[in-house]
C-alpha cells in the first residue's frame, strides 16, 4: 500500500528527471541484469491498515492470556504502573536513535544516566552501563570480561537458568573459553564442588541468587572461595528482590548482572527485556556497551554524553571486548519510570508480597498433597513434587484458566508467586490441586 | 533535574493495595543492610519530569533524520497498535504451545516472508540486535566447519569500509581478522580479496550495497572468489532498505545474513533500543540455527530443535514485540510495496545527492543507493568547518545530522540516507540548509564552530566526561 511513501507519482517522475534519470530502472544500473529479481516477491498483495489490524488481532487472539499466572522461571508478571506505559508512548523517546548527537537528545542521555544510577543503587556497585540486551547476555558478557590471559576458564551454577547457562555456553562457543557447571547439591552450588573446580585458571565463578529454584545461595561463602582463588564473582540477581535482599556488593561480587523485566517490562512472548550490568570502579573499563557520563557544555550548563567510547567497538573494531552497539534503551526507560513511580517503597511492597504469596501458596500445595523440594529460605519461586504427574495438576489449572508452575520433568514443578496473584487465586489453585491429588490413581 | 533531587522523604504514588496474605521474614543472613535511595516522588512529579526528558529528545517524528546507514524512516502507528494488544504482550515465553498459537504463526509468518526478501532457506529470529545476529551468523559458519571437521580455517575477510560491528563479532566469534583495503571506487578491490583468500578463510563479512552508498558491481565475482576457497560468505543487512524487492542477498551467493528489522522494516530505534536481527541462511547452514524455530501448520504449530543448533543467543525467542511490528509493516506492504519502499529510497538519495554536488564534494562519483557520502576535507582546509561543524550547523535548523566520519576511508564524512518516507518538500528545504551552511563556512565560520545556539545544551566536553567519569549520581552530595 505505498510503503507510508509521500511522493506522487508526478512528484517521482519529476524528482527523476530533477536528478538526471528517465526510468527507476536507471537507479539500479549497477546491479547485474542477471541477478535482478524477474518475478516479483513471492509475497502476499499489500493491505489496507483496517485489513492488517483485523489480521493481527485475529492472531492476537489465538493466544490465550490467563486470567491468573503463577509462572516466572526467568519472565514474571508484576504489576505495571499506568505511568510505565505513558511515557513509553512518547514519540520523542520512541522514534529517536542511539543519543550520538548529544545537543538534541539530553532526554535520552538524562533518564540513561538516572537508570545507571538507579541499577547502582539496587546492586551497590559502582558503575553501571546503559544496558544490553537480555539477563542471559549480560551473564555471557559478564563472564567474557573476566577473560585474563592465562585465566580462560569459568565456573558457572547448575542452579542457574538453563536460558542463561545456555546462552553462556553459546558465547562460550564463540571465545573459546572453557565453562564448567558446578553441580548441585539439595538446590543449591555444591560449595566442596565448587572449591575442587577452582583453581589459576579460573577467570571468574557466576551463580544466581535467588536461584532458579528460587533458593538463597550461600552468596557470600561463594564469592569468597571465588577470591581466594583469585577470581572474579559474578552474581545474577531478580532486580526486584534486591528491595529486601543484600546487594551483589554486599555479598562480595564483582560483577551483577540480571534482566530487568520484573521492572515494569510486559511478559511479551519473551521480548523484548533488558540485561543490566554494572560493576567496581577497578572493572570500568572492561565493562562492555553504551555509558553514559555527565559533563558540561562550554557555558558550564551540566550535560550528558556517551563516555568511555575508547571501549568500544567502531574505535577498536576487532580489539574491541564486545561487539555490541546499542542498548535496551526503551526498556531502560521503562525501568527508571517504574521505579521512580513505585519509589523505595512501593519495590519493598512487591518483593514482600512476591515473597509472602509464594510461601502462602507453597503451604497449601502441601496441604493440598504436595511436597516442596526447598529445603532453607526461598524468595518467591520455589519446587514442589508429588503423587500426581505434573503434567495431570497443570491441565486441571489450564482447564480453569490459570498458567500454573513450569513442569521441570515429570513430577517436579517449579511455581512462582508475585504481588499480583490473589490470596483467593492461591485458594483455588490449591482447591483444584487438592481434588487432583485425591482423585489421582496413585 | 535529575529525578533524586526531586525526592522528599514520604513521598510517593499508591499503585499496589495491602498484601492479603501474613508476610514472612527473610533469613537474617541474607537481609539487605544498605537502605536503597531510588526517588521518593508523586505522581505528577513523575509525569512531569519524564515530560521535560521527552522535550529535549528528537525523534522521526520531530523532523528530517537523514542519519546514514540507520535508515531512520517512519515508524507506523499502526505497528504500535498492534504491538500493544493484550494477545502479544501479555503472554508468557513458557505457556503451552498449544495456548501461543497466533504467536507461533508471527514467527513463522515473518521467517517466511524474510526468506523470501532475502533469498535464504531458513532464518532465526532470536537475535535482539544487527551485532547481536552478526555474531549469530558468525556462529553458524564456525559450526559448520566444525561439523566439517575443517579446523584450519580460523580467519574472516573484512574490508576496511566495513562497521565496526563487524571486525568485532568476527573476534567474539573466535576469528583473526584479515582486512581488505577498498579499491579506489570505493568497492571491494578484487586482487587484495584474491590475495587474501587461501584455505584459512572461513568468510568474507560484506555490506552490499557498501558503506560508501554503492552497489558493488563485482558482487558475483567477490562471492564467487570466496566460495572458490572454501569460504562462506555473510550479508551485513544494514543497507537492505536500498535493494529489497530488486535483488536477493541469496542470490548474490551470500550464504548468511542478518537484517535489522529497526532500520529496514520499520520498527522504532527506541532511542538506542530495542531492535531486532533475524539471522537467514542457506540450506547448509540451517541445522546449526538456534534452538528456537517453528515447526508444524495451523493448530499444532511448536518449537523444534535444529539437530546440530548452536544453542540459544538470548533468553527465549528474540525480541518478539519488536519483529510483530516488522510484520505488520510487511503485511502492509506486500510485494510491490517492499519494492516501491526501495526505489524511492534510491530515487530520494539522489534527488538529494545531485541537488548538493555542485557544493558539497561527493567521496564518490555516479549513481548511489539508498544514501551517499560527502567529503568535506576541502572544504575544512579552506574554511576550518569542519563536518562536525556542518552537523552541528544542522542541529539549529531542526535537523538531524547525517552519520558523521564514517565510513574511516573517507575524511570529514557526512553520510546521508534520507529514506523513502520523507516528501520532496522535506527534502528540498533540507537541500536548502545544507547550501546555506555551505555559505556560511565560507562568510562566518565562527558561527558554524559556536553551533548549536538552540539546542537545551551546547557542545559538550566529551574530553572532560571520559577523563573524570561521572556515571551516576552521587546520593552523598
Amino acid at each position: 500500500m505505498g510503503g507510508y511513501i509521500p511522493n506522487t507519482t508526478d512528484e517521482r517522475q519529476t524528482m527523476l528527471a530533477a536528478s538526471g534519470y528517465d526510468t527507476f530502472a536507471e537507479l539500479f544500473a549497477d546491479i547485474p541484469d542477471d541477478l535482478k529479481l524477474q518475478t516479483p516477491l513471492d509475497l502476499p498483495a499489500g493491505k489496507s491498515e483496517c485489513e492488517v489490524r483485523q489480521l493481527m488481532r485475529d492472531l492476537a487472539a489465538q493466544n490465550r492470556v490467563y486470567r491468573e499466572i503463577f509462572r516466572g522461571a526467568g519472565a514474571y508478571r508484576h504489576y505495571i504502573p499506568a505511568m510505565v506505559t505513558n511515557v513509553l508512548a512518547k514519540e520523542n523517546f520512541q522514534t529517536a536513535y542511539t543519543p550520538y548527537q548529544a545537543e538534541i537528545s539530553q532526554g535520552i542521555l538524562q533518564s540513561i544516566f538516572e537508570y545507571q544510577t538507579m541499577i547502582c543503587d539496587l546492586t551497590g556497585m559502582d558503575v553501571s552501563n546503559a544496558s544490553v540486551y537480555d539477563g542471559a547476555n549480560a551473564a555471557a558478557e559478564a563472564i567474557a570480561m573476566c577473560r585474563g590471559r592465562k585465566q580462560h576458564k569459568a565456573l558457572v551454577a547448575q542452579t542457574a537458568s538453563p536460558a542463561v547457562r545456555q546462552t553462556i555456553a553459546t558465547y562460550a562457543f564463540g571465545n573459546e573459553m572453557t565453562i564448567v557447571e558446578i553441580p548441585e547439591k539439595d538446590g543449591r552450588v555444591d560449595l566442596a564442588a565448587l572449591e575442587a573446580a577452582l583453581d589459576e585458571s579460573v577467570a571468574c565463578v557466576y551463580i544466581q541468587h535467588p536461584n532458579y529454584y528460587g533458593n538463597l545461595e550461600e552468596a557470600a561463602k561463594i564469592g569468597e572461595l571465588a577470591h581466594a582463588a583469585k577470581a572474579k564473582f559474578i552474581m545474577g540477581v531478580n532486580p526486584m528482590t534486591l528491595a529486601l535482599v543484600k546487594s551483589p556488593r554486599e555479598y562480595g561480587a564483582d560483577i551483577a548482572v540480571g534482566d530487568g523485566q520484573p521492572l515494569g517490562l510486559p511478559l511479551g512472548f519473551g521480548g523484548p527485556y533488558l540485561g543490566f550490568m554494572a560493576t567496581t570502579q577497578k572493572l570500568m573499563r572492561q565493562l562492555p556497551g553504551r555509558i553514559v557520563g555527565q559533563t558540561t557544555d562550554a557555558g558550564g550548563k551540566t550535560g550528558y554524553v556517551l563516555t568511555l567510547q575508547a571501549r568500544e567497538q567502531h574505535i577498536r573494531r576487532e580489539k574491541a571486548s564486545s561487539n555490541i552497539c546499542s542498548n535496551q534503551a526503551l526498556c531502560a526507560l521503562a525501568v527508571g519510570v517504574y521505579l521512580s513511580t513505585m519509589g523505595p517503597g512501593g519495590l519493598r511492597q512487591v518483593a514482600e508480597q512476591s515473597m509472602a504469596k509464594a510461601h502462602y501458596l507453597a503451604q497449601a500445595l502441601v496441604d493440598a498433597g504436595l511436597a516442596l523440594e526447598n529445603t532453607g529460605g526461598f524468595f518467591h519461586e520455589f519446587v514442589t513434587t508429588g503423587p500426581v504427574r505434573a503434567e495431570v495438576i497443570l491441565a486441571a489449572l489450564d482447564a480453569a484458566g490459570i498458567l500454573g508452575g513450569l513442569a521441570l520433568d515429570e513430577q517436579r514443578i517449579l511455581w512462582c508467586c508475585t504481588e499480583m496473584n490473589s490470596k483467593a487465586a492461591i485458594d483455588e489453585v490449591a482447591k483444584i490441586v487438592r481434588e487432583v491429588c485425591a482423585n489421582a490413581d496413585i | 533535574m535529575l529525578i533524586f533531587e526531586q525526592s522528599k522523604t514520604g513521598r510517593g504514588t499508591d499503585v499496589l493495595g495491602a498484601c492479603d496474605v501474613p508476610l514472612v521474614q527473610l533469613d537474617v543472613a541474607h537481609k539487605r543492610a544498605s537502605t536503597l535511595h531510588l526517588a521518593e516522588v508523586s505522581e505528577v512529579d513523575v509525569d512531569r519530569h519524564y515530560t521535560a526528558l521527552a522535550k529535549k529528545c528528537h525523534g522521526v517524528n520531530d523532523g528530517f533524520y537523514p542519519l546514514g546507514s540507520c535508515t531512520m524512516k517512519y515508524n507506523p502507528r499502526l505497528n504500535e497498535a498492534v504491538a500493544n494488544l493484550p494477545g502479544f504482550t501479555d503472554i508468557h515465553p513458557l505457556q503451552p504451545a498449544a495456548s501461543v498459537q497466533g504467536a507461533l504463526a508471527v514467527m513463522q509468518m515473518l521467517e517466511v516472508a524474510l526468506c523470501e526478501i532475502t533469498g535464504m532457506d531458513a532464518l532465526t529470529l532470536q537475535p535482539a540486535a544487527g551485532a547481536h545476529g552478526e555474531l549469530t551468523g558468525l556462529l553458524l559458519i564456525k559450526a559448520y566447519y566444525q561439523a566439517r571437521g575443517d579446523a584450519k580455517r580460523r580467519k574472516i575477510i573484512v574490508p576496511d569500509s566495513a562497521h565496526g560491528t563487524n571486525p568485532a563479532s568476527a573476534t567474539m566469534a573466535g576469528y583473526t581478522i584479515v582486512n581488505v583495503a577498498s579499491g579506489p571506487d570505493g568497492c571491494v578491490d578484487l586482487s587484495a580479496l584474491e590475495a587474501a583468500c587461501n584455505e584459512e578463510v572461513a568468510g568474507l563479512m560484506l555490506t552490499n550495497p557498501n558503506t560508501v552508498g554503492l552497489f558493488d558491481k563485482n558482487i558475483r565475482a567477490i562471492t564467487e572468489l570466496v566460495h572458490n576457497c572454501g569460504g562462506l560468505c555473510y550479508y551485513d543487512g544494514a543497507n537492505l532498505n536500498a535493494v529489497m524487492g530488486q535483488v536477493r542477498p541469496g542470490d548474490m551467493g551470500f550464504d548468511v545474513v542478518h537484517l535489522n528489522l529497526h532500520k529496514t522494516f520499520s520498527t522504532p530505534h527506541g532511542g538506542g533500543g530495542p531492535g531486532s536481527g533475524p539471522v537467514g541462511c542457506k540450506a547448509i547452514l540451517a541445522d546449526f540455527l538456534p534452538n528456537v524455530r517453528v515447526a508444524g501448520e495451523d493448530g499444532a504449530r511448536h518449537f523444534m530443535r535444529p539437530a546440530q543448533s548452536i544453542g540459544e543467543v538470548k533468553a527465549f525467542y528474540g525480541n518478539f514485540l519488536v519483529y510483530l511490528r516488522a510484520l505488520t509493516y510487511i503485511l502492509s506492504l506486500g510485494a510491490e510495496g517492499i519494492k516501491e519502499a526501495s526505489e524511492n529510497a534510491v530515487l530520494n538519495a539522489n534527488y538529494m545527492r545531485v541537488a548538493l554536488a555542485d557544493l558539497y564534494k561527493m567521496a564518490y562519483d555516479g549513481t548511489c543507493m539508498h544514501e551517499f557520502v560527502m567529503d568535506l576535507s576541502e572544504l575544512k582546509k579552506a574554511t576550518g568547518v569542519s563536518a562536525l561543524d556542518i552537523a552541528k550547523g544542522l542541529l539549529d535548523n531542526g535537523i538531524h545530522p547525517p552519520t558523521m566520519y564514517f565510513p574511516l576511508i573517507v575524511h570529514e564524512a557526512l553520510m546521508i540516507e534520507p529514506t523513502e518516507t520523507e516528501s520532496r518538500e522535506t527534502l528540498d528545504a533540507a537541500i536548502q540548509v545544507f547550501r546555506d551552511l555551505y555559505r556560511a563556512a565560507q562568510e562566518s565560520a565562527d558561527t558554524l564552530h559556536a553551533a548549536p545556539q538552540t539546542t537545551p545544551v551546547g557542545r559538550l566536553d566529551e574530553v572532560q566526561a571520559a577523563r573524570k567519569p561521572v556515571l551516576r549520581y552521587d546520593f552523598d552530595q
